[in-house]
């Protein structure tokens, strides 16, 4: 399978850091603050590789980096450092030394991301189906009619009424709000989705049926994946590989049941062991 | 013959950092298996028989030693070192594991979870559900069942289920932990005949069984694993 993203060395200081932001945070210092400086390392060293139709797992408490690597990715943050290697077809894009524009490009046609919160994810002030219009505009679909019908199409696949479709996803339910923003990112058939907990918060049963949908979306597209969450329960699901996360670094990363089952890191066999 | 699957001072033990302890499993095991033959693991409980299929699916980290497999290209790969991308690519291709319990999502029913293995491997639906009708029937679980989740099936039913997904797509090595523990004597019989086909068709397999006398009809080796000695393992 062909590798579509490789990450090296990404970090992510909030703050002036310091040459001492390395040694003072990270699992061992048992803090993400630095002393010496007083910044805040949210994501130190983290590397990764994503293939084709893979979902990867990321997974780690509150305060780990695993947003603030997927929120880079996405171009919400600006690493401080590291690269990040996409390649799309035969092109090879080196993410982080991108123009603002292409970055924007990428976003709107070739990466798709779904929030934990709808509020960022989607635009409360038009319809459902005028927030997938507005994803598809951006990817120069501009016949009305045909636009219309894809967001339809979109939103049937992911189990929203196509009646409410002209409604603001503002009156939806929290699990319908997710759906609708699968849809959206979904709209121009992304190669890469990135996923920030999407199912924190929901109902177990909503959860169930948003995870068989990612699985679904994943065997009919073969997009890839990055899933972010704190529940082992959607990894062991979902992933494939895991990196488990820890003050901003990757303490230990495998398949995922070897994770699971025979964790290696002191971290992880707490982590598992504090399981439901 | 050239063997499939070439175990050599294999150990794993667990370090548990919490309770500062070193748990020993298996230690120095050499385990051989051919194409067409089946391989029986032995040993008293705890002498880390099940541990050796965790290792060779890699669900277990191995402590030490080699496990090579020979694939179909007669390319060998050291399960205990290769790759994520490599063992996941196996286990969807070549390395099948019937655990001894079944481990399924609540809201998938007994056919759709046989099936699984052969949709990953890109057959249609309607062939997949063809063969796993086939097979269900073959393994004696009730019609009725088949469209049910198998989480308010007996024992012995959610056995079968889990054999069915383990042998519905023919995988080159099979791994089995107890596939026949909670069968009455003529299911049984069913599992050691499907066995035997298997055996017959080419597929090298190891296995735990929990009946001696399934062990003298199907293995044509044994290896015994010796109970570990606490507080010994490998030094790594």
């Amino acid at each position: 399978m062909k590798k579509i993203l490789e990450v090296r060395g990404l970090t992510k200081i909030h703050g002036p850091g310091c040459p001492l932001c390395s040694e003072n945070t990270g699992p061992e210092a048992e803090t993400n603050v630095c002393v010496s400086c007083g910044s805040v390392v949210a994501a130190q060293d983290v590397s990764l590789d994503l293939h084709q139709g893979e979902i990867l797992g990321i997974v780690g408490e509150s305060g780990s980096g695993k947003s603030t690597v997927v929120k880079t990715l996405f171009f919400d943050a600006e690493p401080s450092a590291g690269e990040a290697r996409f390649f799309d077809g035969d092109q090879q894009l080196d993410l982080f030394s991108l123009n603002a524009a292409r970055q924007r490009w990428l976003r709107n046609h070739r990466f798709g991301m779904v929030y934990q919160n709808p509020n960022l994810g989607l635009n409360f002030n038009v319809s459902a189906g005028g927030n997938i219009a507005e994803r598809l505009l951006m990817s120069d679909v501009a016949h009305y009619g045909s636009i219309r019908q894809r967001a339809r199409d979109l939103l049937t696949r992911t189990e929203v009424l196509g009646e409410r479709m002209d409604e603001s996803p503002r009156r939806f339910s929290g699990g319908m709000q997710q759906r609708v923003q699968i849809a959206k990112a979904l709209a121009t058939r992304p190669p890469l989705l990135l996923l920030d907990e999407v199912t924190t918060g929901l109902d177990l049963s909503v959860q169930a049926r948003i995870l068989d949908l990612i699985l679904e979306i994943q065997h009919e597209l073969n997009t890839a994946m990055i899933v972010v969450t704190h529940d082992l329960g959607v990894i062991r699901l979902l992933a494939g590989r895991t990196l488990v996360m820890k003050y901003g670094q990757v303490i230990e990363s495998g398949l995922t049941d070897q994770v699971l089952e025979d964790p290696q890191h002191a971290y992880t066999q707490r982590l598992v062991a504090s399981a439901l | 013959m050239k063997p499939l699957l070439d175990i050599d001072g294999l150990s794993k033990h667990f370090q548990l950092h919490e309770q500062q302890k070193l748990i020993p499993s298996c230690s120095a095991v050499k385990v051989t298996v051919y194409p067409g033959q089946l391989t029986a693991l032995t040993g008293p409980t705890g002498s880390g028989k099940s541990s050796v299929l965790k290792c060779i699916f890699r669900t277990y980290l191995p402590s030490s030693g080699r496990i090579l497999y020979c694939d179909q290209e007669g390319k060998v790969t050291d399960l205990a070192q290769a790759s994520e991308y490599r063992i996941l690519q196996l286990r969807r291709r070549d390395i099948g594991f019937v655990t001894q319990f079944l481990h399924c999502l609540p809201r998938k029913s007994a056919l759709e979870i046989t099936i699984e293995p052969l949709l990953a491997r890109g057959v249609s639906l309607a062939e997949a559900q063809r063969r796993g009708r086939e097979l269900l029937a073959q393994l004696r679980v009730p019609e009725r069942l088949w469209a049910v989740p198998p989480a308010t099936f007996s024992g012995g039913e959610k056995q079968r289920i889990n054999l069915a997904r383990g042998l519905i797509a023919r995988p080159r090595l099979l791994l089995l932990d107890e596939p026949t523990s909670s069968l009455d004597p003529g299911t049984t019989e069913n599992v050691a005949e499907l066995i035997d086909t298997i055996k017959q068709e080419g597929v090298g397999i190891l296995a735990i069984f929990h009946h001696p006398e399934l062990v003298r009809r199907l293995a044509d080796q044994t290896v015994r694993l010796q109970a570990s000695s606490p507080g010994m393992p490998e030094p790594c």
